[in-house]
């Protein structure tokens, strides 16, 4: 099998499963006991957030671990909300975030909160001055993702969150998909707060990060008990964040090796599809981008029956739109950015690892040339004779 | 997700094309939303002779078309038009609950091709 479905998750890298294997067994405790096994816990837990605030350049108190990205997602619109709804009700987003922002963010409106979609270019780049027109006296929040799940796109974070610091507002951004991929510094970027996910880099599912700002007021989303400094309540998953904390710093030391081998597969697979296959439209930039993304639409024909053709034939990928989960609305980023409905419905994302071979990129070339070609033939929309940019 | 009628339907389809001076035809579905399936017909003497489909959709789509298509080949107009989409689920041994409308499709296709050939041969009387 080749699997291209980094974005989705990533295989658990077998030293970070090592590093876990004692907190399940021996090392059992619950690190809020006050006994030898409860501090043995709470030792590697202290570890383990020292090692990811030191990954991303924050305070070890800085760091609050969740069950993963979509917890630390709904935790930093929903907390941030509430904490400052006296002060003001609107909040500002982008029309391409993942749906644990969007979903939060559907909800507060249902709350009494205003949300405020940005609009992004072709590539889907928010711009600043988007983002400047957009904020408002009583604006309390702004969330744009660090690096789009989809087509990739890096966002200007840096320069967005000094656009919403100007104006006195706070700024989240979702890096679950640049989080082991990119280099994240919150001091350098300037944000406020930060989600991330272990299962992106490498490490165990189930579990991800906050980072929220010394000084940033938020209102706990899990009641329960003293854990994360009685903010997030319940039992620390303690293989969890050991295993997230190994496989983030594993990630880190080698991100510059990392991800110029992803990108070059990632470039030799989008060159030659490119040569090798018609009537395509590459989605998102060519610059600033997350190096293991590649999307692309293969018009007349239809995601599903392509992503279920290349796992027939050993290829593991993504579709692009959410016609495969059974719904037929189409991606709201490819909306976004401007692809026609009937061209989304024929996009198919593949996102490389650091296991990939230059092998595997030429066998699945092959194997999509093959597999696209077959099915514009049974295509009452496929007419070889048409001329090819009509269709792009 | 799909049973092994379903994928080998699907990686080996029947009846793919379209007829030439067909003597029905039905179209049915739309890019917006993921489905269009075609189906050609040659009728003679009231009995379906040939049927082939071309399809934009799901694998659920291609494997209904192949199927639905291989099911009028050789019954009379008035048995085709009885060939309903469950007709079509129990022969492809049943499909994912949300790809049930993929074998409606094909029903309606095949009811808007007989349409056409009973239009035209009433134009023709």
């Amino acid at each position: 099998m080749i699997y291209l479905d980094h974005a989705a998750t990533t295989p658990l890298d077998k030293e970070v499963l090592n590093e876990m294997l004692p907190f399940f067994s021996e090392d059992f405790g619950n690190a809020n006991s006050q006994h030898t096994y409860g501090q043995k816990a709470a030792s590697a837990v202290i570890k383990a957030r020292e090692e990811i605030a030191g990954c991303i350049n924050a305070k070890p108190s800085e760091i609050y671990f969740t069950s993963g990205g979509t917890e630390a997602d709904n935790w930093a619109l929903k907390g941030v909300a509430l904490a400052h709804k006296d002060k003001g009700r609107h909040i500002i987003t982008s029309k391409i975030e993942h749906s644990a922002i969007y979903a939060s963010c559907k909800q507060l409106e249902t709350l009494g909160f205003e949300v405020t979609y940005l609009d992004v270019d072709s590539e889907g780049f928010v711009s600043s001055d988007t983002l400047k027109n957009a904020i408002k006296d009583d604006t309390i929040l702004v969330s744009i993702m660090f690096a789009n799940n989809e087509i990739g796109t890096i966002e200007p974070i840096k320069e967005l969150c000094a656009v919403a610091h100007e104006r006195g507002v706070l700024f989240h951004t979702d890096a679950v998909q640049a989080a082991g991929s990119l280099k994240l510094d919150v001091k350098d970027l300037g944000v406020d707060l930060m989600s991330i996910s272990s299962h992106k880099f490498y490490g165990p599912k189930g579990v991800g990060a906050l980072y929220i700002r010394n000084g940033v007021k938020i209102e706990k989303l899990i009641s329960g008990g003293e854990q994360e400094r009685s903010k997030r309540g319940g039992t620390t998953n303690v293989p969890g964040v050991v295993g997230m904390a190994k496989a983030l710093v594993k990630a880190c030391a080698q991100i510059d090796e990392n991800a110029k081998y992803v990108s070059s597969l990632r470039d030799r697979f989008v060159s030659a599809v490119e040569s090798k296959i018609e009537m395509i439209k590459y989605n998102g930039p060519r610059h600033d981008r997350l190096p293991n993304n590649a999307s692309f639409s293969f018009r007349f024909i239809e995601g599903e029956s392509i992503l279920f053709s290349l796992d027939l034939r050993g290829v593991c990928a993504s579709s692009g739109s959410a016609c495969s989960s059974g719904s037929l609305e189409p991606s709201r980023t490819l909306m976004a950015i401007g692809v026609p409905v009937g061209t989304a419905h024929g996009t198919i994302r593949f996102s490389f690892g650091k296991h990939n071979t230059v092998e595997e990129v030429d066998k699945t070339v092959e194997i999509l040339a093959d597999e696209v070609n077959r099915l514009r033939q049974m295509s009452p929309l496929f007419k070889q004779d048409k001329e090819k940019k009509e269709y792009v | 997700m799909y049973n092994e009628k379903v994928i080998n339907e699907f990686r080996n389809p029947r009846n793919v094309g379209e007829i030439e001076n067909y003597d029905a035809i039905g179209t049915v579905g739309n890019e917006v939303c993921g489905d269009i399936m075609q189906i050609t017909l040659k009728i003679e003497d009231g009995i379906i002779k040939d049927a082939k489909f071309k399809t934009f959709g799901c694998t659920a789509a291609v494997a209904s078309s192949s199927m639905a298509t291989s099911m009028i080949i050789g019954k009379t107009i008035e048995e085709a038009k009885k060939i309903t989409n469950s007709d079509v689920i129990e022969a492809l041994g049943g499909l994912p609950a949300q790809k049930i409308h993929c074998s409606v499709l094909a029903e309606e296709a095949i009811g808007l091709a007989i349409e056409d050939y009973e239009k035209k041969k009433a134009e023709n009387k």
